[in-house]
């Protein structure tokens, strides 16, 4: 074990914990402010495998602007202060045991796959230039079909929140 | 070890600059803002012309008492003073002050950093806003959220701009490649990074989420004492940032007139000063924008301004290269 595979692994077992407190806590809020903490330490695992360019994106979006939008959300409708027993569903165990199946599918395919290929890491190895000449060269038209996916689903918000537009309801 | 010692000597160095750059900046608005009313402002602390004035309003908020509301989630209440100012601290580890690597951290993505640690600050504001079990304060930090996420897309677009005229997103990459035609040529950028930054550190005109008139500071109405003046701190030391990124970014950052390698670190103060004076004008000089007009400023000028900059950069870029 290396320093880094040392500090990969705590970085991994806060992510998973405040994934775990996240999801288990009564107060929706808190679930939130774990959800940052979890985003963190995702950003500091992809810091130490150097995709710096992807950790800062990971902070940039995530943490600056989904998590503020789900508190946005949370607080427009109702944020009690306090555990708020309704949070817990009725579908939790099922929820848990589909979670555990997703995660060891997952785990399993990786190790299948990946588990004897050891490659080295070079600084530098995620940086912006590397990415952009991967994204633009290699992989540029797999971009340009996810940016018709992501145009698709703005055209959809657009619909969806104009009131003026489609079939009258009377 | 000379490298651990430069290491530690630079850190010292941003700790300090930490702790008095957003106190001079706030005596400054006491004076500058008084001046411009007709008034002196504070004149007794210290002696000259009021100098120890903020000296002394610290010593007041350590004295006061520690009062966290019944009502109010205690960990996050006390947690929030911290996350708002901690990320601004972190900013000022990237602004590079001179050349050759007189810069804390030198990240090939310093641009972005800077950006994404910014933002996290604002969770701090939205936190307080929630734990002080306040409707003000929760209105407050709906406000602070509702305003983040319209003015974060200009001020990125901006930025973007500047990375792509120096081809890169290092810091001290873009003021190496600053040159005196950039003025002209990303001055809508300038204006469109300035003002989202203020909107960003909810500056007047753009306090909607604290106006003291109608929420009663809004996130901040349950601080007291030290957490109080943490917040404060936080608010000036988001002016010095704003103010030091803006000058690397669009004016050139420790580039100057003369000697650029022996007072690039002054170069860079007059340029966060002269940003800061205007800050503290434009609180003096506009009226409070209501929530509605926030938002239309946000969406239907800057980020179609930013937009028209991106267009511009990249076709100049394409036609010089």
């Amino acid at each position: 074990m290396t320093g880094h595979d040392v500090v990969f692994l705590l970085l991994g077992a806060i992510a998973v914990g405040a994934g775990v407190l996240c999801v288990t806590t009564k107060q929706i809020v808190h679930a939130a402010l774990w959800l940052v903490v979890s985003f963190g330490g995702l950003a500091g695992g992809y810091l130490v495998l150097t995709a710096e360019f992807v950790a800062w994106v990971q902070v940039l979006i995530y943490v600056g602007a989904v998590v503020v939008l789900l508190l946005f959300g949370i607080m427009l409708t109702r944020a009690p202060i306090g555990r708020d027993p309704a949070l817990d569903s009725g579908n939790r165990w099922v929820a848990l045991g589909v979670a555990l199946a997703t995660a060891a599918l997952l785990v399993t395919v990786v190790i299948m796959g990946f588990g004897h290929a050891y490659k080295e890491i070079e600084p530098g190895g995620g940086s912006a230039d590397t990415l952009g000449a991967a994204v633009f060269r290699t992989w540029v038209l797999p971009f340009e079909v996810l940016s018709v996916l992501l145009l698709a689903a703005l055209v959809g918000a657009i619909v969806l929140s104009r009131s003026d537009i489609g079939e009258k309801d009377d | 070890m000379p490298d651990l010692l430069e290491i530690v000597l630079k850190l010292a160095l941003v700790a300090a600059v930490f702790a008095v750059l957003p106190l001079l900046v706030g005596q400054a608005e006491h004076k500058v803002m008084a001046h411009m009313q007709g008034r002196l402002g504070p004149m007794y602390a210290g002696g000259f012309h009021g100098w120890a004035q903020l000296v002394a309003d610290g010593v007041k908020f350590a004295q006061k008492e520690d009062v966290v509301p019944a009502a109010a989630d205690r960990r996050i209440f006390k947690l929030a003073p911290g996350v708002a100012l901690v990320p601004y601290l972190l900013v000022l580890l990237v602004i590079p002050v001179g050349p050759d690597g007189m810069v804390v951290l030198d990240l090939g993505l310093g641009l972005f950093f800077a950006l994404a640690v910014m933002g996290i600050g604002v969770i701090g504001a939205i936190m307080a806003g929630w734990a002080s079990a306040n409707k003000y304060s929760l209105l407050g930090g709906m406000r602070v959220a509702a305003q983040l996420l319209s003015y974060e897309l200009p001020m990125v677009f901006a930025a973007a701009s500047v990375a792509m005229a120096a081809g890169t997103l290092s810091l001290s990459g873009i003021v190496e490649e600053w040159r005196w035609y950039w003025l002209p040529w990303q001055a809508v950028g300038l204006v469109v990074f300035f003002v989202a930054g203020l909107a960003e550190l909810r500056r007047p005109p753009f306090d909607m989420p604290i106006a003291d008139s109608e929420i009663i500071l809004g996130p901040y109405t349950e601080y007291g004492g030290l957490r109080f003046a943490l917040f404060l701190l936080a608010e000036y030391a988001g002016i010095v940032v704003l103010a030091a990124l803006t000058a690397v970014l669009y004016l050139g950052g420790w580039k100057g007139p003369f000697l650029d390698a022996e007072l690039g670190w002054l170069w860079l103060l007059l340029k966060v000063f002269a940003l800061a004076f205007i800050v503290i004008w434009l609180r003096v000089s506009f009226p409070r924008m209501r929530e509605d007009q926030l938002q239309r400023l946000a969406w239907a000028w800057l980020v179609p301004l930013a937009l028209a900059q991106l267009a511009l950069t990249g076709v100049m870029r394409v036609v010089s290269a």
